[in-house]
């Protein structure tokens, strides 16, 4: 597709792992940027649910927090229920429990998912302000849900026996569980892009996010994708909720909405709506986090709102904007 | 069989609290080209809309091919062989040309002898079949605006204004698409402000003024009738080429 390609929000990043390099030694920037990768790529799985439903449906909801805190505590629920296996340090059974967390987190996540649109969501849609009350009630009431579901007390859940640990590529220590964030996360961006970019249905996404009437007017039943887009958004949430759950080790209501700033800010700085941006952006916080808690502690908790400010004051509408008509 | 594929009858529509359309009577007649020309807030484009369900009628009825639409959702209506092209054009312009002309077909693979006529019409389509659509001017716009209605046969299209800011070459092979699709027996609805288009394509004629329509009849008669196009218009038709 021949297309006038914006170079310099694609320069960020590279440009962000060369100063750390610059600042730091060769082993110390290795083991940081996998750690922010990784990171990134948990994070990643947060917002591109939450951008996706931003961009087609022009829904902004502060509950998508609750649906990481589901999709964490599913998989530790999960890995609970298969103690041998989780405990056999064998690749493909520490893989499986793995993966079988992640299927039942998609599964729970997107079936709420499909509750919450239905009973919340499909009433306000056109009113942000409605939208933003509406889901923050509905975050409340979701954390109390979990709360009456799973306790008060946060649960302790160890990562599969294999995939604790770390491994030592040119001379830095990598921990396995990120490596395996990275490729989980590089796998479901490749996924989502291949959809969005080779199919009927993708297309249908991507036109939507432009122009919902004209899609409507081709003849297509937009509000059916709604409600595929939202619970697929819920299902990444529960995704990134699994990941990260079992990564902390000890999961708490309040594991998802903590991260939500975050994600926020990843969705702002990506440009609100796209996934590219998302993934980019996403990177780019781990990368800033773990430079700046290496580099400059005092700045660290504070220096992914210091990076959104910079990208907003050179591009007001995000790395990524989408062109909405 | 009905000579009449699409009627309205009395439609009201609101937009919010305004009210635009007081109650429009309009018949479109099969296999013909039919011109909806009024003066600018007449109701023209909220009518066009209100029969694609985008905007849904407060009142009144819309029959396409005897069933009643009115209140029907928008795909729903369009699937039913209606294709519209509104006064923005609706491209998507992060999308190539190719897949703006995917979406408007019915399945995902072409009509090669179909997308060979389109080509015809606007060769510049085929050039820039893997551009970006926002990449393109606005006449370019237009053309793929009307090319992913003429894409597959349609039983009805709608066109919002398609000349508005175009040079007259364009026009003209925008003409000669629609005089095509006329031949083929597409029924037409038109908006148009350009009088030379009007004359050159249209069978029938309804103008609109303050949400009514006000006078319905053959282009031709309005055309060879200088007085009642003032009457009708408050300007000749040959005196606004």
């Amino acid at each position: 597709m021949k297309s006038a390609i914006d170079w310099p929000p694609r320069l960020v990043l590279p440009l962000l792992l060369l100063a750390g390099l610059l600042a730091m030694n060769f082993t110390t920037w290795l083991t940081l940027s996998v750690a922010g990768v990784a990171m990134g790529m948990m994070l990643f799985l947060m917002a591109s649910g939450l951008t996706l439903i931003f961009g087609l449906m022009d829904v902004i909801t502060f509950a998508h927090g609750a649906f990481v805190s589901l999709g964490a505590y599913v998989a530790t629920d999960v890995v609970a229920r298969m103690p041998e296996l989780a405990a056999s340090g064998s690749w493909p059974a520490s893989l499986s429990v793995l993966a079988a967390a992640i299927a039942v987190a998609i599964v729970v996540t997107g079936l709420a998912g499909w509750v919450f649109e239905v009973v919340i969501i499909r009433r306000v849609y056109g009113s942000h302000l409605r939208q933003i009350l509406i889901t923050v009630g509905g975050l409340i009431v979701a954390q109390e849900l979990l709360v009456a579901v799973w306790g008060a007390n946060p649960i302790p859940v160890a990562k599969p026996l294999a995939l604790q640990g770390s491994v030592e590529i040119l001379g830095a220590a990598i921990e396995i569980y990120r490596l395996v964030a990275v490729g989980l996360g590089l796998a479901v961006y490749g996924g989502l892009y291949l959809i969005l970019a080779r199919t009927r249905l993708g297309l249908m996404v991507r036109a939507g996010v432009e122009n919902i009437e004209m899609v409507e007017s081709l003849g297509f039943r937009v509000k059916r994708l709604f409600v595929g887009v939202f619970i697929a958004g819920c299902a990444l949430a529960g995704v990134g909720g699994a990941l990260w759950g079992i990564y902390q080790g000890l999961v708490t209501p309040a594991i998802g909405p903590e991260m939500m700033i975050l994600v926020f800010i990843i969705l702002i700085m990506g440009g609100m709506g796209s996934v590219g941006g998302a993934f980019i952006a996403a990177i780019l916080v781990g990368l800033v986090t773990n430079y700046t808690g290496f580099l400059l502690p005092k700045l660290a908790l504070g220096s992914n709102i210091l990076l959104m400010v910079g990208i907003l004051l050179w591009r007001p509408r995000g790395l990524f904007p989408l062109v909405k008509s | 069989m009905d000579d009449a594929l699409l009627n309205l009858a009395g439609v009201v529509t609101n937009i919010g609290a305004y009210h635009i359309l007081h109650g429009v009577d309009l018949t479109v007649r099969r296999g013909r080209v039919t011109m909806l020309l009024g003066r600018n807030g007449a109701g023209k484009t909220t009518t066009l809309r209100s029969i694609m369900g985008l905007w849904k009628p407060r009142a009144g009825s819309v029959r396409f091919d005897g069933a009643e639409i009115a209140g029907s959702e928008t795909p729903d209506i369009a699937r039913r062989g209606i294709a519209y092209v509104p006064e923005t054009m609706g491209i998507f312009s992060q999308l190539t040309v190719a897949e703006n002309m995917r979406l408007a077909a019915t399945t995902s693979r072409f009509d090669e002898a179909r997308l060979e006529d389109v080509f015809r019409f606007f060769p510049i389509l085929k050039t820039k079949w893997h551009d970006r659509a926002g990449l393109m001017s606005g006449g370019q716009k237009q053309m793929l605006a009307v090319a992913r209605a003429i894409v597959e046969e349609r039983r009805l299209m709608i066109i919002d204004e398609p000349t508005k800011g175009l040079a007259p070459s364009v026009i003209d092979d925008l003409i000669a698409c629609i005089l095509e699709q006329k031949a083929r027996g597409t029924t037409i609805l038109l908006v148009e402000q350009n009088f030379h288009m009007a004359r050159s394509v249209g069978d029938d004629v309804a103008v609109m003024d303050n949400g009514r329509v006000i006078h319905a009849g053959s282009m031709a008669d309005l055309a060879g009738d200088e007085s009642l196009q003032t009457r009708l218009l408050g300007l000749s038709l040959d005196s606004h080429q």
